[in-house]
């Protein structure tokens, strides 16, 4: 018995190859045929803006603390009006592991995954994108976020005039 | 003068055409193989060089002979240099006695359509499939690496041990066509190819011929995931080239004895006998191929547990039956 389960199992695979030979392949001829990557595919990232066309990031070097590979570096830097602004940043793709931790850390929503793959390039330098390569103009995956109008409370909009803010306190009125 | 300039000529035309049309075959086996086992996988395989991949083999060859020629430093600089020649030249020679269509009738002369007809070309043949062997050893042991050298030692192993059940599969067919020429062991299958007559001796050829060119379900030699690449571990450049036209050679070589041995040489009906001839040739290929693209490969003691208890004794009692057979027929007519 256990002679013709041998001599079955020998001869069986080659009904099943010649099959598969007849069949179309499931190959995707890349540069020709590209699929559609999900929208949550974590490619390569970009620095979105809040609702009024600001930049997000607020240079607070989470996104670079979180890097496990240490690709993101940026200068802090704070505008006239007491917004904070990164004066420039940096992502080297060449190192990138595309483990979207950056994204998960921004506590702005600034730095985000997109599903643009084409990173390609024969010269590594050209995979270091500073922050006008990033930088797009809409809010990505949360458009209606803006970290201003929650927190760093009186640089963008004045004290107490926040929608989940109340107005300040008078603390002399709080005496007994 | 005059006729044997003419005669000269004539092989000389003969001789360059077996060389082209041999490694060009090799060449684009190489490709058909890739292609195959592709399709088999549902991938596509190559198809980006030239028109769907046909230019791939000329891409290949052009890498490798522009890839640096390196010789490790331990290594047995001229046996390293000359093994992977050896490997390719036996498996060009072999093909010499090999017929591949009737004779042909030129210029008021009969003009032989094989290299060279000689009266023991079966043992001729052994004798070059024997040292094809050396090859391997040799570019094995020259190479001082462990894995080239444990390839090496696994390659000598396996095709002696096959060389015996491939010889002992071979007699029949001499008996049955009375001649060590492959000429005339072809002419003898004019009705029936030896196939039919005897499958137990083709199908212990086949498998024999299946370990000598070290292919899958037999590439022990070579295991990639135990060896690296088994005995060319060290070569690059054009000498693995080499190497790997060389068992591409054989691959064409053995479905050309195959098909004069067994299947009835360049004889079939209505086609033309050299279109039949590489027909059979191909569909061998395609066989081996098919069986790459199949099975798995064996573990070292199936493989020699399987050649020494199973083919051997099977083709010692296929001879005695076969001659026990001729003997009374021959006694009756
Ligand atoms: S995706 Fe990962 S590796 Fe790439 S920048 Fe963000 S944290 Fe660094
Ligand atoms: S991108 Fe986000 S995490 Fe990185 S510095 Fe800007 S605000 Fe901070």
């Amino acid at each position: 018995m256990n002679l013709w389960r041998d001599i079955k199992g020998t001869f069986q695979p080659f009904w099943v190859t010649l099959r598969y030979l007849f069949k179309r392949p499931v190959t995707i001829s890349y540069p020709e045929q590209k699929r559609t990557p999900p929208p949550r595919y974590r490619a390569r990232m970009i620095l979105t803006r809040d609702p009024e066309g600001e930049e997000r990031c607020v240079a607070c070097h989470l996104c670079s603390a979180a890097c496990p590979v240490d690709c993101i570096s940026m200068q802090a830097a704070e505008r006239e009006d007491g917004r904070r602004q990164a004066a420039w940043f940096r992502i080297n793709f060449a190192r990138c592991i595309y483990c979207g931790l950056c994204a998960e850390a921004c506590p702005t929503m600034a730095i985000q995954m997109s599903p643009e793959y084409e990173l390609g390039n024969r010269d590594p330098l050209k995979l270091v994108w500073e922050k006008e390569d990033l930088l797009v103009d809409h809010g990505g995956k949360d458009p209606n976020y803006h970290f201003y109008r929650h927190s760093g409370i009186g640089v963008a909009a004045p004290r107490g005039g926040n929608d989940d803010e109340l107005p300040p306190v008078n603390i002399k009125t709080n005496l007994p | 003068m005059n006729d044997l300039l003419l005669t000269g000529l004539l092989i000389l035309i003969k001789l360059g055409m077996v060389l082209a049309v041999l490694l060009s075959m090799a060449a684009y086996l190489v490709l058909a193989e890739r292609k195959i086992l592709g399709r088999m996988q549902r991938r596509y395989g190559p198809n980006r060089v030239g028109f769907g991949g046909m230019l791939q083999p000329l891409a290949d060859l052009i890498k490798l002979l522009t890839k640096e020629d390196f010789i490790p430093a331990q290594a047995d600089k001229w046996l390293f240099m000359l093994a992977p020649g050896l490997a390719a030249v036996t498996a060009l020679l072999a093909f010499a006695v090999v017929p591949f269509a009737p004779p042909l009738e030129i210029f008021g002369r009969q003009l032989p359509m094989v290299v060279c007809d000689l009266n023991v070309g079966i043992l001729y043949f052994f004798g070059l499939s024997s040292l094809a062997v050396y090859g391997v050893a040799l570019g094995g042991w020259a190479s001082n690496s462990k894995y080239a050298l444990l390839g090496a030692l696994r390659a000598m192993g396996q095709m002696l041990s096959y060389e015996l059940a491939m010889g002992l599969s071979i007699v029949p067919v001499i008996l049955m066509a009375r001649s060590f020429s492959l000429t005339e062991i072809v002419q003898a299958q004019a009705s029936l190819p030896f196939a039919l007559c005897n499958p137990v001796a083709f199908g212990i050829f086949f498998i024999s011929a299946l370990a000598e060119s070290k292919r899958t379900p037999f590439d022990l030699p070579e295991a990639e995931n135990e060896l690296v690449a088994g005995y060319h571990t060290e070569y690059s450049g054009m000498r693995f080239g080499l190497f790997f036209v060389g068992e591409y050679l054989n691959l064409v070589v053995l479905g050309a004895i195959i098909t004069s041995l067994f299947l009835g040489g360049w004889h079939g009906p209505l086609l033309p006998p050299i279109v039949w001839f590489l027909g059979k040739v191909l569909a061998v290929a395609f066989v081996f191929i098919w069986i790459r693209g199949t099975l798995p490969r064996l573990r070292y003691d199936q493989l020699m547990a399987f050649g020494w208890k199973i083919l051997v004794p099977l083709a010692l009692v296929n001879l005695l039956v076969t001659g026990g057979v001729l003997l009374w027929l021959g006694g009756a007519s």
